[in-house]
């Protein structure tokens, strides 16, 4: 029962930072119905500004924000220069620009940073917590904290200020939003911006677990889409609750069912399952198109 | 989505002579290029066949897949099984690989109706990403070598033909490509092809009009899968190997970006996106050692600014600014022939 605890508890805090992907994917769907498959790596990169300052000597907390706020102008700039003039395009032409940026990113920090895996530091104490008999390290504690902070204040900022009104309006309703004023333009690239700050944050809290190195994204980017198709594409709250759901179902099923070459095949079959039963996930709204 | 290509009755005799043109220049090609290039070029041609397939499905039929590189791996399985446990003719494999596809992608064709978008994108990744992990499972070994994969012998030229092995299977793979290339032509032409782009333009109005969107569907998945594993096994056998890690999803985001290179919803694009796919990797690499996937994604971006509907679709867009500016310049012409004319 105790190592069952445990791997429900690893599943819990591998599942925070697979829902902090998922809450950046759903933000840029949410303001460009796109789906961004270079979010991991932008975070990834950004990842690695944290580590240059912080071993320029910079203490953590500072390097931490500072990073938030160089990657929000890193995506704000990449939403300006590389994702708007594809903006018509077909879906799929914008689909294959990101998987351009996607090598791109991945490519420049194999070539800045090498490939040899590099530490970085957690913000959170050493010594695991004790609860009971349990052992839980303080950084997955702590991750998930960061992540539940970050959900509350994408809420509030969505849901209490004019600026994630009019942010929201533009993702609905572009052409009304611009008859009363709203710039639908910049709040694209603000999507973009929040986006990629979210998904440093996520990256600065999944680099002192996995080690950085500039593919450690690539199997969580998957693990997020799948939490945020599963939980609705259009739903951050359902997103988060899809990660930490994928989380604990991957832990328990490697270490219990199928062993952990298949628990990636396996974990996506599942969802593939839950998909076909409920196509919109099991939080999202059913579109209803008009004929 | 891209508009369908039309033929008009009238263009088709300069086409045919392009065509015929291209394949003889395509059957001297490996006689003037060393063994390798001529490798190369074998490759190209598997690729075409692999993306047209993949074309049917999201360029015709609008269901985009970012798991084609599953059946490329079971068409590649199959043949090469076939060869090693079973010794059967390298030749017979191909439609073997083919039967095999079109039943794994009509099966999963069926729960894929219930997806659309983003969510049809995630399962058909999820087929893609499954497939190395299942080839090296422990319980399949006895057929599949695990992660060690096969090897196959490299099969003569017959009939004591005056060509080496390598250009004797650019030749089999030229014309299995040419048999592919007809057979797609036919299919998409007709009443199946305006089936599948009306499902996807309107899939309600097609329904509307009779077509059953299920089956047609369904059928867009097998037949697409078909024309992938085929190219597959031809794959399996040029390259002479195969194992679970050429088979990753790299393989199937790979592929759609070759459709989308080359063009959606365009037979000719298959071959612009083969092309891409083949050389640009090369390319990249000579340009930079240090970040070659950076060069690469810079082409990619390159190639979407500047064709965002792909090479084909520029193609057709340049072609028809030509003939509307010809045009132009002879009603021109006319009218000023005529303002010469004395009025009476």
């Amino acid at each position: 029962m105790d190592a069952f605890l445990n791997q429900v508890f690893a599943g819990l805090a591998n599942g925070g930072i697979y829902a902090s992907v998922a809450l950046a994917l759903v933000m840029i769907y949410q303001a460009t119905h796109h789906v961004n498959f270079a979010q991991g790596e932008m975070a990834m990169f950004s990842t690695y500004i944290a580590w240059s300052l912080i071993n320029a000597g910079m203490p953590y907390w500072p390097a931490f924000f500072l990073t938030v706020a160089i990657a929000f102008v890193l995506g704000v700039l990449v939403e300006r220069i590389l994702v708007r003039p594809v903006e018509k395009a077909p879906v799929l032409s914008v689909v294959v620009v990101f998987i351009g940026l996607l090598v791109i990113f991945n490519s420049l920090a194999g070539w800045l940073y090498t490939y040899t895996i590099k530490v970085f530091p957690s913000p959170f104490p050493k010594e695991p917590l004790h609860w009971g008999d349990h052992f839980i390290s303080a950084h997955q504690i702590g991750a998930v904290g960061v992540t539940l902070v970050v959900l509350a204040l994408l809420y509030a900022f969505f849901r209490f200020t004019p600026l994630g009104l009019a942010m929201r309006a533009a993702a609905q309703n572009p052409e009304s939003s611009r008859l009363v004023g709203i710039r639908v333009g910049w709040m694209l690239a603000l999507g973009w911006g929040l986006a990629s700050s979210i998904g440093a944050i996520a990256g600065m809290m999944v680099a002192p677990v996995v080690y950085l190195d500039p593919n450690m994204m690539s199997g969580i980017l998957l693990y997020a889409f799948a939490a945020a198709l599963v939980g609705g594409i259009d739903n951050p709250a359902g997103a988060v609750l899809g990660g930490f759901i994928i989380g604990v179902l991957e832990n328990l099923l490697g270490a219990y069912v199928i062993g952990n070459e298949l628990k990636l095949a396996f974990a996506l079959v599942l969802i593939v399952g839950v998909l076909v039963v409920r196509p919109s996930g099991l939080f999202g709204r059913t579109l209803v198109t008009r004929v | 989505m891209t508009t369908a290509s039309t033929t008009t009755a009238a263009s088709n005799k300069p086409r045919v002579i392009g065509l015929a043109a291209l394949l003889l220049a395509a059957c001297a090609l490996p006689f003037l290029v060393s063994n390798y290039h001529t490798f190369q070029l074998t490759l190209v041609l598997v690729y075409a066949i692999a993306l047209l397939g993949l074309n049917i499905l999201t360029g015709y039929n609008g269901q985009i897949s970012l798991g084609h590189g599953a059946f490329y791996a079971i068409g590649a399985y199959v043949a090469a099984i076939l060869m090693n446990s079973f010794d059967v003719p390298y030749w017979l494999t191909v439609p073997v690989a083919g039967v095999v596809c079109l039943a794994a992608g009509f099966l999963f064709g069926l729960p894929a109706l219930r997806l659309e978008g983003l969510y049809l994108a995630l399962a058909t990744f999820a087929l893609g990403v499954s497939m190395p992990p299942l080839l090296k499972y422990k319980h399949l070994e006895h057929w599949t070598g695990g992660v060690q994969g096969i090897v196959i012998m490299k099969p003569d030229p017959p009939f004591g033909l005056p060509v080496n092995a390598d250009q004797w299977l650019y030749f089999f793979t030229l014309a299995v490509a040419l048999v592919m290339f007809v057979l797609g032509w036919n299919l998409l032409r007709g009443r199946v092809g305006r089936s599948l782009i009306a499902i996807r333009d309107h899939p309600i109005a097609a329904e509307a009009m009779g077509v059953n969107n299920a089956l047609y569907k369904a059928l867009a998945f097998g037949v697409s899968a078909l024309f992938t594993g085929v190219a597959g096994a031809l794959g399996a056998i040029a390259v002479q190997f195969v194992a679970p890690d050429s088979f990753s999803y790299f393989l199937s985001i790979t592929l759609l970006v070759g459709i989308v290179i080359g063009g959606l919803a365009s037979i000719s694009g298959a071959v612009y996106g083969a092309i891409f796919v083949q050389f640009v990797p090369n390319i990249a690499d000579q340009i930079s050692k240090a970040a070659p996937w950076a060069i690469y994604g810079v082409f990619l971006l390159g190639f979407m600014y500047l064709m965002p509907v792909g090479v084909a679709g520029a193609i057709r867009i340049g072609w028809a600014r030509f003939r509307r500016r010809a045009a132009k310049r002879q009603s021109s012409e006319v009218v000023s022939a005529r303002l010469k004319q004395p009025l009476i």
